[in-house]
C-alpha cells in the first residue's frame, strides 16, 4: 500500500510536489526511510572528515589541547593571544589578506573573462585553449619548476636571462629576498587560479540558449558588450556563484605554495600565511587548541565572504 | 601546378573565414584580436610546462649552461635512466611506491564515485525529510577543502587510530563534497523523473535503478569525479599522515629527488614531467564529459 502511494506521488510533477510537501512529516519519513540507508555510507564519512573538523575546531579553540592530555577549557585565551600577543599571526593575516585580495578577484575575473573569450573561438581551438589554460591547476604538483625558474644562482632562468641582458650585475635572491617573495607567491597563485570555477564558466557559456541572443538583437542589442551585460551575465549567475566559492577557497588556502617553495618558516615570515601558521602550531608544536582557533578564524572569514559575494552577484545585470 | 596553389589559397581563405567569421554584433578585427590575445595568454600559462618538458630532456651540460637555454638542443633520456638508478639505491623498492599511489588512488576514486553518487541520487530524486538542509550543508562545505581542515582532521584520525595507514589518505577524499555536488546538479538536468517512475512501476528496486539507469546515464558526471579524484590523489604526499617509508606515496618519493637540489637537477626535471603528465592526459581524454558535467554545476538560489 505504502509503495503504491510513493509511485503515485512520484509519477506526477508540479502540483503533486506541493501536495507532497504538505504531507505529514511522519508519512514522508515512513515512505522514504530507505533513503537514509543509501545516504548513510557517504554521509557518515562526510560528517567525520568534513563537518566534524569544523565543529571540533570551534570547540577546541576554547581549550588548551596537546593531543595527549585531555583538553583544558581556557575560555577566550587562544583568541586573545592571537590578536594581542602573536605578532607572527598578524603578519600572516596581513600576508593572507594581501594575497587573497589580489589573487581572489584576479582569478575570479580571469576565470570569467577567459571563458567568455574562449567561447568565441571555433570548437577545436576552444578545446585546445581550455586544456592549455586549465593545465596549470591540473599540474599542481609541479610547483618545483618555479624553484628552478627563480633560483637564486645564475642557473635560475630568470636570473640567467637578466644577467645575460646586463640588466642586473649579480643574481637576485628571489626566494629569500623579502621584497620579491610575496609577489612570486602571488604570480604562482594567479597562474594556477583557473580551476574548477573556470571549467564551470566555460561550460556555462557553451550551453547558453542561442535564441535568447536572437531575441536580444531584435530588441536592439548591438554589440558584444551589451550582449555580455544584459543577456550573458544574468544567465551565467549560477556558474558565477559556484566560481566565487572556488575562488574564495583557493585564495585563502594558499599556504602550500610558500610551504614547498620558500620553506617553513620563510625568511622573516615574508610569505607566512594563516594556513602556514596553523600548520606550524598544529603539526610542529602540537598546540592543537591554538591551531584550532586559527582554523576557526579561517572558516568564519571564508563563510562570511561567501555570503557577501552571493549578495553582490544577485545584483548582476539589474 | 599553378592551378593547385590557387585552389589551396581559396581553401585557406574559406578556412580563415570560418575561424574569424564575425557573427551578429561581431567585428572581424575584434575576433582576430581576441584570438591573438588568447594565444599570448596561452603561451604565458604554458611557459613553465614547456620549461619542464625541455629540462627533462636536457643533458647535464645544457642544464648548467650560462646564459640558460630555454629549448633543449641535444635531447637525451639520461635524466629518466638516472631516476631508476637513484631509485634502485633506495631500500624501499620503487615498485612499492608505485603500488601505494595506485592502490590509494583506485580505492579512493572507486568508493568516492559509488558512495557519493548513491547519496547524490537519493538527495536529488527522493524527497525525504531533511534532504534539503543536508544538501545545503554540503553546498556550504565545498569551501572546507582538505587543506583548510587538515589540523582538526589530524586529531580525528589520530583518535581513530588511522594515522600511518592508507585510510588516512583514502577516507577524507571519499567524503569530499565536490563530487557529490557535481553529481547531484548533473542528475537534475539529465535524468527525467518520469523515467525513474517507469522503472519503479516495472518493479525495479532503488539499487537496481541506481545501477542500471542512473549510473549509465550519468557517465559524464562520474568521469568528472574520476578526473578530480585522480588529480587530488596523485598529488597526495601524505607528509603529515604517513610516517612509515614503505607506505609513502610515489609523489613523496619523487619529490625527495627534487629536494636533492643542484646535483639532482636533471633527474628532478624528469620527475616533474612524470608528476604533471597523468592528470593532464586524463583531462584531455575526458574534456568533453567534464564540460558536460560542469554545465550544470551552477548554484541556484
Amino acid at each position: 500500500m505504502a509503495k503504491d502511494f510513493t509511485v503515485a506521488t512520484h509519477a506526477v510533477t508540479g502540483e503533486t510536489r506541493k501536495f507532497r510537501e504538505k504531507a505529514p512529516l511522519k508519512k514522508r519519513f515512513k515512505q522514504n526511510w530507505d533513503c537514509y540507508l543509501y545516504l548513510a555510507p557517504y554521509g557518515i564519512i562526510f560528517f567525520i572528515f568534513t563537518i566534524l573538523p569544523v565543529l571540533m575546531s570551534m570547540v577546541l579553540s576554547f581549550t588548551y589541547f596537546n593531543i595527549l592530555e585531555t583538553p583544558k577549557f581556557i575560555g577566550l585565551d587562544n583568541y586573545m593571544n592571537l590578536l594581542a600577543n602573536d605578532d607572527i599571526f598578524l603578519k600572516a593575516l596581513q600576508n593572507t589578506l594581501l594575497i587573497a585580495c589580489i589573487t581572489g578577484p584576479a582569478g575570479y575575473i580571469g576565470a570569467l573573462m577567459f571563458a567568455w573569450l574562449i567561447n568565441e573561438l571555433s570548437p577545436v581551438m576552444r578545446a585546445i585553449m581550455v586544456t592549455v589554460l586549465y593545465a596549470p591547476s591540473l599540474s599542481g604538483g609541479a610547483i618545483a619548476v618555479w624553484q628552478v625558474l627563480f633560483s637564486g644562482d645564475a642557473y635560475g632562468w630568470a636570473n640567467g636571462v637578466l644577467l645575460d641582458m646586463n640588466l642586473i650585475q649579480e643574481p637576485i635572491q628571489f626566494l629569500t629576498n623579502t621584497d620579491y617573495m610575496i609577489w612570486i607567491c602571488i604570480i604562482i597563485q594567479i597562474w594556477m587560479s583557473l580551476g574548477a570555477g573556470f571549467l564551470s564558466n566555460v561550460a556555462g557559456f557553451r550551453s547558453l540558449d542561442r535564441s535568447q541572443y536572437e531575441a536580444g538583437y531584435v530588441d536592439g542589442i548591438s554589440n558584444r558588450w551589451q550582449e555580455l551585460w544584459f543577456i550573458t551575465l544574468p544567465a551565467m549567475r549560477p556558474q558565477m556563484m559556484f566560481s566565487a566559492v572556488m575562488s574564495i577557497t583557493s585564495a585563502f588556502t594558499v599556504g602550500w605554495i610558500s610551504n614547498s617553495l620558500f620553506g617553513i618558516p620563510s625568511t622573516d615570515y615574508a610569505v607566512h600565511t594563516i594556513l602556514n601558521h596553523m600548520e606550524d602550531y598544529g603539526n610542529t608544536r602540537f598546540e592543537m587548541g591554538y591551531a584550532c582557533a586559527i582554523a576557526t578564524v579561517l572558516f568564519v572569514t571564508m563563510v562570511l565572504l561567501n555570503q557577501l559575494m552571493q549578495k553582490v552577484l544577485r545584483k548582476v545585470g539589474q | 601546378m599553378a592551378r593547385k596553389t590557387k585552389e589551396i589559397n581559396v581553401e585557406k581563405i574559406k578556412a580563415s573565414k570560418k575561424v574569424f567569421n564575425p557573427g551578429p554584433g561581431r567585428s572581424r578585427w575584434g575576433n582576430i584580436i581576441n584570438f591573438l590575445f588568447l594565444c599570448f595568454i596561452g603561451v604565458i600559462m604554458l611557459f613553465p610546462m614547456i620549461y619542464i618538458v625541455n629540462n627533462a630532456f636536457k643533458p647535464l651540460d645544457e642544464l648548467f649552461m650560462f646564459p640558460p637555454n630555454f629549448f633543449v638542443r641535444n635531447p637525451t633520456l639520461d635524466n629518466f635512466t638516472n631516476i631508476s638508478v637513484l631509485m634502485s639505491e633506495s631500500w624501499v623498492p620503487f615498485s612499492r611506491y608505485v603500488f601505494n599511489t595506485v592502490f590509494v588512488t583506485v580505492v579512493a576514486t572507486f568508493f568516492h564515485i559509488i558512495l557519493a553518487s548513491l547519496a547524490a541520487y537519493v538527495l536529488e530524486k527522493r524527497d525525504f525529510p531533511g534532504s534539503k538542509p543536508i544538501f545545503k550543508i554540503m553546498e556550504i562545505s565545498l569551501m572546507f577543502t582538505a587543506t583548510a581542515t587538515a589540523i582538526p582532521n589530524y586529531i580525528i584520525m589520530s583518535k581513530l587510530g588511522m594515522i600511518d595507514t592508507y585510510w588516512a589518505l583514502i577516507l577524507p577524499y571519499v567524503g569530499s563534497t565536490m563530487g557529490l555536488y557535481l553529481m547531484k546538479q548533473h542528475l537534475t538536468s539529465t535524468i527525467p523523473n518520469s523515467l525513474l517512475e517507469a522503472a519503479r512501476i516495472d518493479g525495479a528496486g532503488e539499487l537496481k535503478i541506481f545501477r542500471s539507469i542512473v549510473m549509465p546515464l550519468a557517465k559524464p558526471a562520474w568521469l568528472t569525479m574520476m578526473l578530480f579524484a585522480v588529480q587530488a590523489m596523485w598529488a597526495q604526499q601524505g607528509a603529515s599522515q604517513i610516517f612509515t617509508e614503505v607506505k609513502k606515496p610515489l609523489t613523496y618519493a619523487l619529490n625527495q629527488i627534487i629536494t636533492g637540489g643542484v646535483a639532482r637537477a636533471g633527474a628532478g626535471a624528469a620527475v616533474q614531467l612524470i608528476i604533471i603528465t597523468p592528470p593532464i592526459l586524463l583531462f584531455i581524454l575526458t574534456q568533453t564529459q567534464v564540460l558536460d558535467t560542469m554545465a550544470s554545476s551552477g548554484m541556484k538560489d
